[in-house]
């Protein structure tokens, strides 16, 4: 048994999404361990954003089922929940390879509306804070409290009151996950974090995104395209094409995968093995 | 390089040849509407041409485009780009203190002018004045009831006056069939409308930007028409008349009675003194929604609208329900319009389904698209603008001058509310006040409105 199968929070099993007549997930099944990093690679239209979105709820799975297991293991099946209960009761908060900031709120009012739920039993449903019942200016402290652990960990502490959407990219990048985060989730779901990302904002990227594995203990499920960012911060990897897994394993084991390297190559696995005999490897 | 006469002659060649293209624009626009003109003759109906104001027309086209052309467009000098401080200072100012500034003087407005008129006797058309004070307010009121709906929550709703229907209908079915007091119906009215809201909302909110607008335009029509043709219930066309007046803590306002405001306080009876009750009670309600506003706007709820009109999918990727939020603003904008209505028909004391057509809904929402979509301050301004810059149009006496004695300006109230639309969307489009205020802030600081450059709209 891997050591991802032991304990995991994520079980995805045979999962397939049909668009008409299009399968563009086919019978994909595979686990993210608990305080894992993992990463879903594989080349262009391979599949990896329809396996996001029906994680996250904004797809409906045509078959199978996604498992989120809490640490007291109570289980969540994502696909049967609706997408707004998948943060707030299964806790998975994700980005968007799109970054989709409030791009005309300012960067705290982002973090703040991430903790909108607890917010909002505080404050009674509006009805007990719009009337002064209740300890809303507590909680708001204390949100606001954390929202700025998050600022400070993304170094986004001296823009709080800046316009969302007049960050760099860089930073709006850096936001929206520092925004996921502060919805408080077991798994976070990172799609492309790297994509546009310079070699330093890549190198800061992986240290964040490091920082919350070890020191959070929340799992990251990631796509990526940057093999560099994947290959040094994935404790497993998963390795899609034409919508069917076609490898599993440490970062190691992909990497020296045949069938891997035929996807990214583009050709079928005896001509890479035809090609790897005649040059000797 | 170009030689400079050459470089004149062709820029003064495509100048015309523009010039020329806008003139036979105009003139095909411009052939039937000013070339000719119907006449009642004993013929029957006969067409005049005129074709000296169609080439007077043409010629102003003509000679504008070119002189834009070759003088405006082509000049050297430019406008300083930075604005002068004072002018910055200005602005700011008037973000941070105009809302008070406008209160106060709200507040004050009745006691001065009734001051005045009773020490210097200046002949004021008092009446007057208060009744377009109270038309103004009650457009204050609604602005700021719809710009929760459109600015804040950023669904655009095209059937507000839908919600002014039934406030309005529920206080004047209410207090006629029943007897029931203004004061008792007012929170039901608000919340008969809230309730059509969420009835209208649970359907309509799946829909989005140009497809809400439509439905829900089609179901203030749908209001509309029910009103004109429920005649048992609503007396249809007819209308509902002989609503009461609002009390001042039970006492009425009337020249008889036992006791009335007047007898009670010793005062010598003035049809004035209901009207400008009648004015402090529309201005406590438009008060009132702009401070519910502003408290909502700093609760979960508030940043929870504002972040939808962002980006509602990412609002339902950090778990915010999005049906419940956009529910809550429509049922509350609703709610507000219900105010309004119930307002209105206590004023007028007679309503019928003539009040409620789609361009009260366009005029609301055009008062807050003007204003600046979010903006409290914005919708107030719009609101006095609109109403009340038209009515004082129509005093306008200079114009006759140019135009001749039987020039009436309030004809042309519709044509110059489309320029200044237009003007507004080509200099301001974001409307007057288009910043926004943040509704927290990790370093309080003092004074300084922040100015959003970007923001979807």
């Amino acid at each position: 048994m891997r050591p991802w199968q032991k304990d995991s929070v994520l079980k995805v099993e045979h999962l397939t999404m049909r668009f008409g007549g299009l399968t563009a997930v086919d019978d994909v099944s595979f686990e993210a361990g608990r305080g894992d990093i993992t990463a879903l690679i594989g080349p262009n239209g391979a599949g990896k954003t329809t396996v996001f979105n029906c994680i996250t709820g904004f797809y409906k799975p045509t078959e199978g089922m996604i498992g989120l297991i809490h640490p007291d293991s109570r289980t969540f099946l994502l696909e049967r929940l609706d997408d707004h209960d998948i943060n707030s009761r299964a806790r998975v908060a994700r980005t968007f390879q799109n970054i989709r900031l409030f791009r005309g709120m300012t960067v705290l009012e982002n973090l703040m509306v991430a903790q909108h739920e607890t917010l909002n039993r505080a404050s009674g449903f509006t009805l007990g804070a719009l009337f002064g019942i209740g300890g809303y200016q507590a909680a708001e402290e204390e949100a606001i409290e954390f929202a700025r652990e998050w600022l400070d960990r993304t170094g986004l502490t001296s823009r709080a009151d800046a316009v969302a959407g007049e960050l760099p990219y860089g930073e709006q990048r850096k936001l929206e996950i520092a925004r996921a985060m502060c919805t408080r989730p077991l798994l976070l779901c990172l799609d492309e974090p790297a994509a546009g990302l310079n070699a330093r904002e890549s190198d800061a990227l992986n240290k964040l995104l490091y920082s919350i594995r070890s020191r959070d203990g929340i799992a990251i499920l990631l796509i990526e395209h940057d093999m560099s960012v994947v290959m040094r911060i994935s404790d497993h990897v998963v390795v899609l094409d034409y919508g069917k897994k076609i490898a599993d394993g440490t970062a190691e084991e992909v990497r020296n995968d045949p069938s891997v390297i035929g996807a990214y190559l583009g050709v079928p696995d005896k001509e890479v093995a035809k090609v790897e005999r005649e040059v000797g490897l | 390089m170009v030689e400079p006469g050459r470089f004149f002659s062709h820029r003064l060649k495509s100048a015309l040849v523009n010039a020329t293209v806008s003139a036979l624009v105009a003139s095909a626009l411009f052939c039937l509407i000013l070339g000719v003109r119907t006449v009642d003759s004993v013929q029957g109906l006969t067409l005049r041409p005129r074709p000296l104001l169609l080439a007077i027309a043409v010629g102003i086209v003509f000679s504008g485009r070119l002189a834009l052309d070759l003088v405006w467009w082509n000049r050297t000098w430019r406008p300083a780009v930075a604005k002068p401080v004072w002018l910055k200072r200005l602005g700011s100012a008037v973000l941070q203190y105009g809302g008070i500034a406008l209160i106060v003087a709200a507040t004050l407005f009745p006691l001065i002018a009734l001051t005045l008129e009773s020490s210097v006797h200046l002949g004021l058309p008092l009446r007057y004045l208060f009744d377009l004070s109270i038309v103004v307010l009650t457009y204050v009121m609604l602005g700021s009831g719809l710009n929760i709906v459109v600015g804040l929550a950023g669904l655009l709703d095209l059937g507000y006056v839908a919600f002014y229907a039934v406030g309005a209908y529920g206080f004047a079915l209410l207090a006629t069939n029943f007897g029931w007091s203004f004061w008792m119906c007012l929170p039901i009215a608000g919340v008969l409308a809230a309730m059509w809201g969420c009835t209208v909302g649970l359907p309509v909110l799946r829909l989005r930007g140009d497809y809400l607008a439509i439905v829900t335009l089609a179901f203030a029509e749908i209001v509309r028409i029910v009103l004109l043709n429920w005649t048992q219930v609503t007396n249809g066309p007819n209308g509902v008349s002989g609503i009461p007046k609002p009390t001042f803590f039970g006492l009425p306002f009337s020249s008889t009675g036992d006791v009335t405001f007047s007898s009670l306080f010793g005062l010598k009876y003035d049809p004035l003194q209901g009207i400008v009750f009648l004015y402090y009670v529309i201005f406590a309600l438009a008060l009132l929604t702009n401070l519910v506003t502003l408290r909502l706007r700093r609760l979960p709820i508030g940043r929870a609208w504002e972040a939808m009109r962002e980006d509602e999918i990412a609002c339902r990727s950090l778990g915010i329900n999005t049906t419940v939020t956009k529910l809550s603003a429509f049922a509350t904008g609703a709610m507000f319009g219900g105010f309004a209505g119930a307002f209105f028909a206590t004023r007028q004391g007679f309503i019928s389904p003539e009040s409620f057509t789609f361009i009260e809904s366009a005029t609301i929402l055009a008062i807050v698209v003007l204003g600046g979509l979010g903006s409290q301050l914005g919708v107030a301004l719009a609101a006095i603008a609109m109403i009340g810059g038209f009515e004082a149009l129509r005093h306008t006496q200079g114009l006759k001058v140019i135009f001749g004695p039987d020039f009436d300006p309030a004809l042309y109230r519709m044509l110059l509310f489309g320029l200044a639309m237009v003007m507004i969307m080509l200099w301001r489009p974001r409307g007057i006040v288009a910043s926004r205020m943040p509704s927290i802030l990790l370093k309080p600081q003092r004074g300084v409105p922040l100015l959003t450059k970007e923001r979807s709209a």
